[in-house]
């Protein structure tokens, strides 16, 4: 039972856990991009109709509410194990936020600006892509970066669904702790999560500022 | 049309509205009810009401902000009431109160929104962007900046130069001068008057002050509950005559003093005085003064600028030199300004008389009290004119 420090653990596994990591960053932006493909439609769709907004975001708010544990179980009969239900599940949590901040975004949008903008002729579509989006996209990205966090974090129970990632090394040593190098494995996974979240923090901050307009900071 | 005079025969009216009608969703009474007007090319319209008349739904029907609910609407004697709504919006400027630039584009692209949409192309539309911002008095230098960055004077023009961008032959203004501080409101009034002398725009323009609708419209039209209007005529009659008491009231105290800015010194009867040149003796004066009759002489220097009054005592007095003789010359005005300027200049003058003079300074003629009555007289219609002889 002798087993590693936990930087000696660092330097022999390194390149497995970077492995894991990019997996699980992988996962993430595929799942990310879902919801905010489904999230940005979702809100445009609805931003001018308040009731049809509030209905969206109680739907969006409801699937948050269900445990992941349950959601990946309940995914299983349905789409097996892997990559395919991790994707589903993590979509269906990142979808909240993004949701919420695009149809925040689009309403904050000052009447006048949308006024003058449709006064001036623009068409409905050119009002919504070159005037609203643009405007509402600051608070939009901050949405995503919420739901990165968040999912994040949730990934790593997809290992329950057998998917990708560094939720594998957590559960297999969660599942034996006490044992030679249980405790390196969990920690291992957290480590590869915090850094990723900081990674991802980082590269929004920056993809924020440069899709960002020099007239809105 | 109702109360339009025979004056405007020769011109042709850009926008005609008939039996105007908007009921909003979910409201018995119609916001504006069968109106109908024409408004001559070239002209500055002024809607004028208490709020919620119906003078910015009236206003914001013609470029169909507002779906109206029944009449027409021809432009040029083309009926667009029901043609595509974002083209028929790209012949129209449109500028609003609150400006709504588009703050994530710069100044030089939001002036250029409309070019764009029309494909312009680039070059053209850079050389049109330079040649707004000179028009609206703002320097070159701003085309790049971003919304935020100007002042509220500056993002007004900014507005004012963005609807003109292509150039339209119809301008919508819903009080575009009403959220500037009244110094900057006034500059940019006078500006923008000075820039229609060359543009020649057909503009509507919305405002709940009586006073700029007076300073700004060549026409004014009155409007009370549901847009009826109460009075549509130059800014002259509805002062000299209005239709109603409502209209009356609308214009409130002191219509008679509105009036007088509205007339320039230069174009009433000016009374005759004697002038005399400095280097005149004091004996060529006495004589000059006695034979016109009044008590004063008015000398003028080698350039024709006014200089000192003087009377019979003064001239008696043997070696004075007429360059200090009497009182110096105040109270001028120039023959552009207005008869109110001129009133209230003459009211600080010791003479009760004001000299006017050009735009040098040299002497043209003096006015006094007495013209400006006859003046303000004339200005009254016939019916109610007091010596008359109606």
């Amino acid at each position: 039972m002798n087993s590693m420090g936990f930087f000696e653990y660092l330097a022999s596994r390194w390149d497995d856990l970077l492995e894991l990591s990019i997996e699980h960053a992988q996962v993430v932006l595929i799942s990310l991009l879902v919801a905010t493909a489904i999230g940005v439609t979702l809100g445009v769709l609805t931003y001018r109709r308040p009731a049809a907004a509030q209905a969206v975001l109680a739907v969006a708010s409801a699937i948050l509410t269900v445990p992941s544990f349950a959601l990946f179980g309940l995914l299983i009969p349905i789409l097996g194990l892997g990559y395919t239900p991790t994707v589903v599940a993590l979509s269906c949590y990142a979808v909240l936020s993004i949701l919420r901040n695009t149809i925040t975004g689009l309403q904050s949008v000052d009447p006048a600006v949308t006024e003058s903008a449709k006064g001036m002729g623009l068409s409905d579509w050119q009002q919504l892509f070159k005037i609203e989006m643009p405007l509402a996209w600051p608070v939009i990205i901050a949405g995503i970066r919420v739901s990165a966090l968040l999912i994040l974090g949730i990934a790593a129970i997809a290992a329950y669904v057998n998917g990708p990632g560094l939720g594998g090394d957590i559960f297999s040593g969660l599942s034996r702790i006490g044992g030679a190098n249980s405790l390196n494995l969990v920690l291992g996974g957290f480590l590869g999560i915090i850094v990723l979240a900081l990674v991802f923090e980082v590269l929004f901050a920056l993809l924020g500022r440069l899709t960002t307009s020099r007239g809105l900071n | 049309m109702e109360g339009v005079d025979g004056s405007n025969s020769g011109t042709k009216a850009m926008i005609r509205l008939e039996n105007l009608t908007k009921t909003f969703p979910g409201q018995t009474e119609p916001a504006v009810e069968d109106l109908s007007m024409e408004i001559y090319e070239g002209e500055i319209v002024v809607f004028v009401g208490p709020s919620g008349c119906g003078k910015t739904t009236t206003m914001k029907m013609i470029n169909r902000i507002i779906e109206p609910s029944g009449g027409r609407i021809f432009l040029n004697d083309e009926d667009v009431t029901t043609t595509n709504s974002d083209k028929l919006r790209r012949r129209i400027g449109y500028v609003i109160q609150q400006i709504g630039l588009f703050p994530h584009m710069t100044i030089a692209d939001n002036i250029a929104t409309v070019p764009k949409m029309l494909g312009w192309d680039k070059k053209r539309i850079s050389e049109r962007t330079d040649e707004l911002l000179e028009t609206v008095g703002m320097d070159r230098s701003y085309r790049d900046r971003y919304p935020k960055e100007l002042s509220g004077g500056q993002r007004q023009r900014v507005g004012v130069a963005r609807a003109m961008a292509a150039d339209p032959p119809i301008m919508l203004m819903d009080e575009p001068f009403g959220a500037v501080d009244p110094i900057t409101r006034e500059r940019l009034q006078d500006e923008f008057l000075r820039l229609q002398e060359e543009i020649k725009k057909t503009i509507v323009f919305v405002t709940h002050d009586i006073d700029e609708a007076i300073k700004m419209g060549d026409r004014i039209a009155i409007l009370r509950e549901k847009s009826v209007i109460a009075q549509y005529d130059t800014p002259e009659r509805i002062l000299t005559d209005p239709a109603d008491e409502y209209v009356e009231n609308f214009i409130g105290a002191g219509a008679s003093l509105k009036r007088l800015s509205l007339s320039k010194v230069r174009d009433i009867k000016t009374s005759e005085w004697p002038v005399a040149r400095l280097t005149d003796s004091p004996d060529e004066v006495k004589e000059l003064l006695r034979k016109s009759g009044k008590d004063y002489v008015l000398l003028l220097d080698e350039d024709r600028k006014p200089k000192r009054w003087v009377g019979l005592e003064e001239l008696e007095l043997n070696g004075v030199p007429l360059r200090n003789a009497g009182w110096p010359a105040v109270a001028i005005v120039e023959g552009k300004s207005s008869l109110y300027e001129t009133l209230d200049t003459m009211i600080t003058s010791y003479k009760g008389s004001a000299i006017v003079v050009d735009d040098r300074g040299r002497y043209e003629s003096i006015v006094d009290f007495g013209t400006v009555l006859q003046a303000i007289e004339e200005m009254r219609p016939e019916e109610n004119r007091v010596g008359g002889g109606a």
